[in-house]
């Protein structure tokens, strides 16, 4: 057995200058050995981030304390350690990186550096000397043309470039313990694939301790040793990987676990033959920037996309971040204008309708978005928010009042929410709300951007299986923007493939999920995490299940 | 760099047009005859005559707009009607109390206001902010003359430290142009402190809750380096905003102060020139201020560039 | 697994962000300044009841009294009574606060909104309110007054045109980050048209802060309509103003001193009330702003 570099025994931490209000964390004990990735996993709220800002000691001071317990790294004592011993260990003996690299580096000091003052805080060395360190550094976690990164400031560099330069940074003085704080989350898959596997890597060169927080189950299958559960701040389970996806011992993780949307498409439906909904035609966004004293800058957000629906079927597009596909939503939905191709609805050619002949269409087509926090007016309540449609068209206020109750109980909320304003709901049940306004219009067309994605996956996969079940009962039709392909995989009949604002690969999901034809898709399932996993199934993908990697 | 240059001074040539166009519509679209007020209630026909032709107030509007702005392309002020003297040299006579005096609040203010936010930032919600808050409130409320005349109360007056008012030039003796300027500089300072010390505070507030920060802590570096080298840097970009727009604040302090002190300065030569109606006076002075206030955002803009790398040319 | 519940349905229906007037005694610091502004605003009404004395009347015998039992504080040049004068002149005070208050802010809604909405208006006027912030507010005030008379109407829009253009900045910048909310473009998406859009979504974003900028306003109008009495162009002497009593009272500083600390106090604690109770208001009716100055 290898030696436990992090050691922490019943952990409690509460609100409060002491720690004395409500537990947040309660009685958590976890170890961390050498060599060795721990999962922390567990939905938002289960007090992932903050056990591990409490090894740092970079609770917020005064209203987080740690009130009882013991955390040791490699033998002493992190609790009662003074401010001025932490300051020592931090970056020496354990380090930190962050969900979002966008936000985490100083955007006014070039990033050589800010890994420099690490060296300079914790080490004699002279500058040349810190500089070659730096240099070594920034080569061993990939990044490419280091001199010239090295003077770059942040903004210059991509998502990716910057978490390499924070696991620089956390890495630079080999600390014993690196506590990664969701560190692919905010990235897109084929970088998270490359972070992952370079997290990995480090990891084994310098027999590094991770401590790796998550709420992706498939990171987990990628990475981890050793599985902790956490949940409402308490540990609901720990063991080795195999273990807890095989055979979860607690209801909770079970839960957790077959709510993962598998990779596998669903059986197809039989194709149809119903009347096509929406189609769109060359559809394309170019934004014009002018500058002054030189030429206009045009970028094409979206480019010749051609795409057809029909009723009751569910179509996806499927990219990375800036492959344009909410661009295209949005052009459909006619929320920006397209600059050319066209947009038919139900027949109709809306792409350049005026906004008042525009009007009557509208309603044929609606849309959810992603943040469900900010979707909802939270100034008017539930009822009138799902209402405020059909009043636009006529219907009497009474009259759309009633049918919102009824909408409410179509999405499984109880009809005494409808007096309630939006900030008494939880994310999911906002969702909800959402999707009752889009259907209060009765849309042929329902266009669900990232609709699922700001939602835990428990949450999600309900909302998943509530708007399958309205599509069931109303016939509706889908447009469905996801970056997730496991939510592709189980929701769609088609998918569409994006990247930098083109259609690089269309067809029926049980096609272009399991044999792509184009090198990008194949990345991107490649990249998928946890691809070996069908988790709800609690065992590994029987083979002949994926081809996409067979063909690889 | 020389695009982003040449685009800012573009951008405020619309803005001064506005600030000449509104100097000239105020003295034509007042209700009654322009000549008639400015000349006062005691004058005589003839007088109102003439400076109805000195202003040119017989022309079409658009025409004397126009010849109005050409004369001022060209440096002409105009004349001040009642020491017929030209106002731009007017304005140079009586320029230098004002400069030195602006010059040391602002670096005085500074001086004081920006670690006294530091620190209230720092020590949230201690004493030490309540404080800093505290005083900051009561800088901005109570007004200039009576902050003045406290002053003058107390150290010219009860402990005869200081000389009361005047000014006396630099070339003249540095102590006694020393003594002249202190009880000013300490009135004007106070709202300039004020304003800056909550902005910086605000802005340290906001910086301090930033992720960076938090990176910047998780390094193990002394908490000093976190908020000079980390926060304070980017917080900066406000604080030096709020020095520019509060230039306003300034020149208002500047034209009070100048009264209590009775300092023969600019602020007191555009009150006078209020008093006597004198319309040219008046009328340069805005120009004059307004444009310095736009100067000033100016090079704060151009500062922008430099402290902030994520600013595109 | 069992959907989500909601919360408890005895839970009240709560409405949001519309905090009453309860912030008003937030902190002992705050009560004091909502009783100092409140006794001001009562000894400014009651005004004839509390005195006996004529603020304008004349009496050269009694000239620069100390102050007595009849004249609780003393008399100035004229022989006029100090208190009479500051209490009247309260009421010019707060008029101009109150009304700079409400104009600036209508004013800069609607500029704000029409501009917020319509790309095309929307750089005229906002090179116009640059402008206009641009001019010092004293020297364009003090303009203002000197060419068109001065009477409390002329000092009101002469203190108010300055105010404008923050009032419609505050406006529209609101206006433009509210347009990005998704529930915006949710209503859009409804088909709802763009007034109701203006009226339903984004107003309702504006009147918090609004009414914060209001009391900012009003303090600085207050203390704007005294510099320019002190300066001699407010409003005509005769006229009991906290200004004017300072203005007259320059001359006899080195005599009276209390002729300028008396009023310059009342002044001074009126202004500070105003704007405590202003900051008190930001922290109640804008969450986020108050967010921000708990360091989060």
């Amino acid at each position: 057995m290898s030696d436990t570099v992090l050691d922490i025994s019943n952990l409690v931490v509460g609100l409060g200058k002491t720690g004395s209000g409500r537990k947040i964390i309660d009685n958590v004990s976890l170890q961390v050995r050498e060599r060795e990735t721990l999962c922390l996993v567990g939905e938002s709220g289960s007090g992932k981030s903050v056990t591990s800002l409490t090894v740092m000691g970079l609770l917020p001071k005064g209203s987080l304390a740690a009130s009882h317990g013991s955390i040791k790294l490699v033998g002493e004592e992190l609790l009662t350690a003074s401010d001025r011993r932490l300051r020592q260990l931090r970056a020496t003996r354990m380090a930190m990186i962050f969900q979002e690299p966008m936000t985490a580096l100083n955007p006014v000091v070039p990033v050589g550096r800010q890994i420099d003052e690490v060296l300079r805080a914790h080490t004699n060395l002279d500058a040349r000397a810190r500089q070659r360190k730096i240099l070594n550094m920034m080569e061993q976690v990939r990044l490419p043309d280091v001199e010239r990164i090295f003077k770059s400031y942040p903004h210059r560099l991509s998502g990716g470039q910057r978490q390499r330069i924070m696991i620089a940074m956390a890495l630079v003085l080999e600390p014993k313990l690196l506590i990664a704080d969701e560190p692919t989350t905010a990235l897109d898959v084929t970088t998270q694939k490359q972070i992952l596997t370079l997290i990995r890597d480090l990891q084994r060169d310098h027999g590094t301790a991770v401590l790796f927080i998550t709420h992706d189950m498939g990171v987990v299958a990628e990475i981890a040793d050793r599985v902790a559960v956490m949940r409402d701040g308490r540990l609901v389970e720990t063991g080795p990987l195999d273990t807890i996806l095989r055979t979860p011992q607690m209801e909770y993780t079970r839960n957790l676990l077959s709510s993962v949307p598998s990779l596998v498409p669903r059986a197809p439906r039989p194709e149809t033959s119903e009347p096509v909904v929406l189609e769109t035609n060359d559809l394309g966004k170019i934004y014009r920037e002018h500058s002054f004293l030189g030429k206009a800058r045009e970028v094409a957000a979206a480019q010749d996309v051609t795409l057809t629906l029909r009723r009751g079927r569910t179509l996806g597009i499927v990219g990375e971040s800036g492959s344009g596909k909410s661009t295209v939503a949005r052009c459909i939905v006619r929320l920006i204008d397209p600059t050319s191709g066209g947009v038919r609805l139900a027949g109709h050619e809306i792409s350049t309708l005026s906004r008042r002949l525009l009007q009557p269409h509208r309603k044929r087509i609606q849309i959810v978005f992603q943040d469900p926090y900010r979707s909802l007016n939270p100034r008017i309540t539930v009822g009138e928010t799902i209402a405020e449609g059909p009043i636009n068209y006529g219907v009497p206020r009474a009259e759309a009042l009633k049918r919102a109750g009824e909408l409410l109980e179509l999405v499984d909320l109880p009809p005494d929410a409808i007096s309630r304003y939006p900030h008494q709901f939880s994310g999911g049940q906002r969702q909800r709300i959402a999707i009752a306004r889009a259907l209060a219009l009765d849309p042929d067309v329902l266009v669900a951007d990232e609709a699922v994605s700001a939602l835990d996956v428990s949450v999600q996969a309900q909302v998943l299986e509530l708007l399958a079940d309205i599509q069931k009962r109303l016939g509706i039709a889908l447009l469905f923007i996801t970056h997730d392909l496991r939510v592709a995989a189980q929701i769609c009949d088609d998918v569409v493939v994006m990247q930098h604002g083109r259609v690089v690969e269309q067809g029926p999901a049980a096609e272009v999920l399991t044999n792509p034809q184009v090198a990008y898709t194949r990345a991107l399932l490649d990249a998928a995490p946890g691809r070996r996993w069908d988790f709800a199934n609690f065992r590994p993908v029987a083979l002949g299940e994926t081809v996409a990697t067979a063909t690889l | 760099m020389l695009g982003y240059l040449i685009r800012r001074i573009l951008a405020a040539v619309p803005v001064m047009g506005v600030v000449a166009l509104f100097v000239f519509l105020l003295l034509r679209l007042t209700p009654g005859d322009p000549a008639a007020i400015i000349a006062g209630d005691t004058a005589t026909p003839e007088q109102i005559d003439r400076i109805r032709i000195s202003l040119g107030l017989n022309e079409p509007l658009y025409l004397q707009f126009f010849t109005w702005i050409g004369r001022l392309l060209h440096g002409d002020l105009g004349v001040s009607l009642i020491s017929n003297v030209p106002v731009l040299k007017l304005i140079g006579q009586r320029v230098e109390p004002t400069i030195c005096i602006a010059l040391s609040t602002i670096i005085l203010s500074i001086l004081i206001a920006v670690p006294l936010g530091v620190v209230a930032a720092w020590k949230h919600g201690t004493w030490i902010d309540r404080f800093v808050m505290g005083l900051s409130v009561i800088g901005f409320s109570v007004p200039v003359f009576v902050i003045g005349y406290v002053l003058v109360q107390i150290f010219a007056i009860d402990l005869q430290w200081l000389p009361v008012q005047g000014f006396r030039p630099i070339h003249r003796g540095i102590v006694p142009f020393i003594e002249r300027i202190t009880l000013p500089t300490l009135t004007l300072s106070f709202i300039y402190v004020a304003l800056i010390a909550r902005m910086t505070r605000a802005a340290m507030l906001d910086v301090l809750g930033e992720d960076y920060v938090r990176t910047a802590r998780a390094k193990g570096i002394t908490e000093r380096s976190v908020l000079l080298r980390h926060a304070l840097r980017n917080a900066a970009v406000p604080v030096i905003t709020v020095i520019g727009t509060g230039f306003a604040l300034l020149i208002s302090g500047v034209v009070v102060t100048e009264s209590v002190f009775n300092l023969p300065g600019i602020g007191r030569l555009t009150v006078d020139a209020v008093l006597a109606r004198d319309y040219p006076v008046i009328q340069a002075m805005i120009l004059l201020t307004s444009a310095i206030y736009v100067g000033v955002n100016l090079l704060i803009d151009l500062a922008y560039t430099l402290l902030d790398p994520r600013i595109r040319y | 697994m069992a959907i989500e519940t909601l919360p408890e349905s005895s839970l009240p229906v709560t409405r949001p962000l519309r905090p009453g007037l309860g912030f008003l005694t937030a902190t002992p610091i705050i009560a004091g300044a909502s009783i100092c502004l409140a006794l001001v605003i009562a000894s400014a009404i009651f005004a004839p009841w509390l005195t006996s004395h004529d603020p304008q009347l004349l009496a050269p015998a009694v000239r620069l009294k100390p102050a007595s039992a009849e004249f609780i504080l003393g008399t100035d040049a004229y022989g006029r009574d100090v208190l009479a004068r500051i209490l009247y002149g309260g009421r010019v005070s707060l008029l101009i606060g109150l009304g700079a208050a409400i104009f600036s802010v209508a004013i800069g809604l609607v500029i704000g909104l029409v501009s917020g909405f319509f790309k095309w208006i929307d750089a005229v006027l906002m090179r116009i309110m640059d402008g206009l912030m641009a001019i010092p507010s004293i020297l364009l005030a003090i303009a203002v007054v000197a060419l068109s008379g001065a009477s409390l109407w002329t000092v009101l829009v002469a203190i108010t045109i300055p105010e404008i253009p923050r009032a419609a900045r505050l406006v529209r910048s609101v206006v433009l980050s509210a347009r990005e909310e998704p529930y915006v473009e949710a209503a859009i998406s409804v088909g709802s048209s763009l007034p109701k859009i203006m009226w339903r979504h984004l107003m309702p974003n504006t009147i918090a802060p609004l009414i914060v900028q209001g009391t900012y306003v009003c303090a600085s109008a207050i203390l704007t309509e005294a510099i320019l009495s002190f300066l001699g162009a407010g409003i005509s002497p005769e006229t009991p103003t906290w200004g004017n009593i300072m203005a007259e009272g320059r001359a006899f500083f080195q005599i009276k001193p209390s002729l300028i600390f008396w009023p310059g106090l009342i002044l001074s604690i009126t202004i500070l009330s105003v704007n405590l109770i202003g900051d008190a208001a930001r922290d109640a009716l804008d969450p986020r702003m108050k967010q921000r100055e708990a360091g989060k």
